[in-house]
């Protein structure tokens, strides 16, 4: 679309940019201020220049944290994205059927994250839960708050669990956009399923899909309400990732300088991240279908 | 005649080929819908299971979720959900969720409609560098804001809010809305503007009587979205509240007490909390599947 120039459109921007930047501004430039200065009280302070920040990146727990974050965040994604893909494929496209499939796909994303924690915690107990119980019939020893690798399982297939459905209600959605036509024309020339998913299907979904992996990627990366009451972050701190850290840093430690200077660098990983992801999906497709307009 | 005589046999053996392959297709069809149902019927009882656990427990007491292990309640009692309804410090973490998530959609919404038609519509000194400023607060950890969030509201008196939360929630829901609103309002075509104000509309009656109607399913997934990400968020509520406006949220760690955790209570109100949420997905129920794309297919 050709837009018109006009400066006075600030006018419509404003109200938003005023609510936005008390949000958003006056918090950020309070943390950019805690991450230079050693605070001791309201009157004594001290600047530390980056001092702050060579602790933190030094320092070998939040290494571990962010390494064990991006674990979780890509092994999320992987499963994700194509399971999130097969279920679009699956929902039925019209009738009462459609809309119930919908509704019921939809129930995860709309609990609260930390009754989404309750909900996997009652299911996975080993003594109340009919997933913990189960598992336990079978004969092999589950249990989550003793064995790091139970936890990591049963925190990836909670996740799955909430969050699948977001990638399979985009899909979806994006697979509903494409005209009958163009499957018309692919049964006149025999294309398989897999030509049809390949040439048709997947091209549409290139627009919901970045706007998927964006947001999985971003809200991985910021999880913690769920492993929090489910894990607590444990066994140890093998399922601690970094808000937790974060959040126990500021609020329990009162640590202002140090977590300042996390917050910092959390933030400025994830727009580096997501910077990465949407510049390498945009210019993949550029390369791939030529269109003029996205 | 004799040589007419042979085509007809092949015509019809022609048409019974072509009916064998349709029946085969049919079959073929038949068994991949098949398929298609198992599989979906596999995914949606994995999404299932654990919430209708969660409504077993809720119906069970204390005694009988940890003395007996059962598939479905055996003494089915509605105790956990009185106990809920009478103590008023429960049933107002309710309201006071309600309460924030509300205001929070009018303000989120209220901002973002002409924000996000100045981003569609103009050009103007930098409009890009805005839309990617606002984009990063999207993606601003909750946890990085909140000692400064914790000590501004306290400074300005807003702490233990609804206010002090709604707003604080704008953080994320505003960026979210003019990106939703942006993406509906590009695919209305610049000529209804044009017309309408050839037609001696003003711009604000434009928007409203003309403009809005014509994206009301923009607007409604956008207040789906902006509800959604309201209504589930726990760290920013639990640390800008108290007393007076605490969420349910943060109330259901109360269930954990010295003797032990109130399993039956909190699953009560876990099932509670899943409520509204089933009421807003079934009123956008018709545009969900348009809407998910934000716009953008």
């Amino acid at each position: 679309m050709n837009k018109v120039q006009n400066n006075r459109a600030w006018l419509l921007i404003l109200p938003m940019l005023l609510l936005v930047a008390f949000s958003a501004i006056i918090p950020l430039m309070t943390v950019v201020n805690y991450s230079v200065q050693d605070v001791f009280d309201a009157h004594t302070r001290f600047f530390t220049g980056t001092e702050w920040f060579e602790a933190i990146l030094n320092d070998r727990s939040l290494q571990a944290a962010l390494l064990r974050q991006f674990a979780f965040s890509f092994t999320i994604l992987a499963i994700e994205v194509p399971l999130g893909i097969g279920i679009a494929l699956l929902m039925p496209k019209r009738g009462w059927q459609a809309s119930t499939v919908l509704i019921l796909i939809t129930l995860p994303l709309l609990i609260p994250w930390n009754v989404v924690g309750s909900i996997w915690q009652l299911f996975t107990r080993g003594d109340i839960g009919l997933m913990g119980v189960g598992i336990r019939e079978l004969g092999y020893a589950y249990n989550i708050t003793r064995n790091p690798t139970d936890a990591w399982a049963t925190i990836i297939l909670m996740d799955v669990w909430h969050w699948t459905p977001l990638i399979a209600l985009l899909c979806y959605s994006g697979l509903r956009a494409i005209p009958d036509a163009y499957y018309q024309a692919a049964r006149i020339d025999r294309a398989s399923r897999w030509a049809v998913f390949r040439y048709i299907q997947l091209p549409k979904l290139t627009n919901v899909l970045v706007i998927g992996v964006l947001l999985r990627f971003m809200h991985s990366f910021m999880i913690y309400a769920e492993p929090f009451v489910l894990t607590g972050g444990g066994p140890g701190s093998s399922t601690t990732f970094l808000s937790q850290t974060l959040t126990t840093m500021a609020i329990g430690q009162r640590d202002l300088g140090p977590s300042a200077a996390f917050s910092l660098i959390y933030f400025l990983v994830i727009l580096l991240v997501c910077w990465v992801f949407y510049t390498a999906i945009m210019n993949s497709q550029k390369d791939a279908t030529p269109q003029g307009e996205a | 005649m004799t040589g007419s005589l042979p085509t007809t046999p092949a015509s019809v053996r022609q048409q019974a080929a072509a009916a064998a392959a349709k029946r085969r297709q049919r079959a073929r069809s038949s068994t991949t819908r098949w398929r298609r149902r198992i599989l979906l019927g596999l995914y949606l009882t994995f999404v299932l299971l654990p919430i209708y656990w969660l409504l077993n427990i809720s119906f069970q007491t204390n005694s009988e979720i940890l003395g007996s292990f059962s598939f479905w309640p055996q003494q089915f009692t509605l105790g956990n959900y009185i106990g809920i309804f009478t103590d008023a410090n429960w049933y107002m973490g309710y309201a006071n969720s309600l309460a924030y998530v509300l205001m929070n959609m009018l303000i989120s919404i209220s901002v973002a409609l002409p924000a996000a038609y100045a981003f569609s519509r103009f050009t103007f000194i930098g409009d890009k560098h805005l839309f990617f400023w606002l984009l990063t607060n999207l993606m601003a950890p909750p946890a990085v804001f909140l000692l400064p969030y914790f000590q501004l509201y306290y400074s300005v008196g807003l702490f233990d809010t609804h206010v002090a939360v709604a707003l604080a929630h704008c953080l994320f829901n505003i960026p979210l809305a003019v990106w939703i609103l942006e993406g509906f309002m590009s695919s209305v075509p610049k000529e209804v503007d044009e017309t309408a104000y050839i037609d001696g509309y003003s711009f604000p009656a434009f928007f409203v009587k003309i403009f809005l109607p014509m994206i009301r399913s923009g607007i409604g997934v956008t207040l789906f979205f902006l509800f959604m990400f309201s209504w589930v968020e726990l760290l920013l509520s639990r640390t800008l509240t108290a007393t007076n406006a605490q969420p349910i949220a943060s109330i259901m760690t109360r269930t954990s007490t010295a003797s032990g955790i109130d399993w039956g209570t909190l699953a009560a109100a876990g099932v509670l909390t899943i409520i509204p949420g089933i009421v807003v997905v079934y009123f956008v129920r018709n545009h969900i599947a348009k809407g998910f794309a934000l716009g953008r297919t």
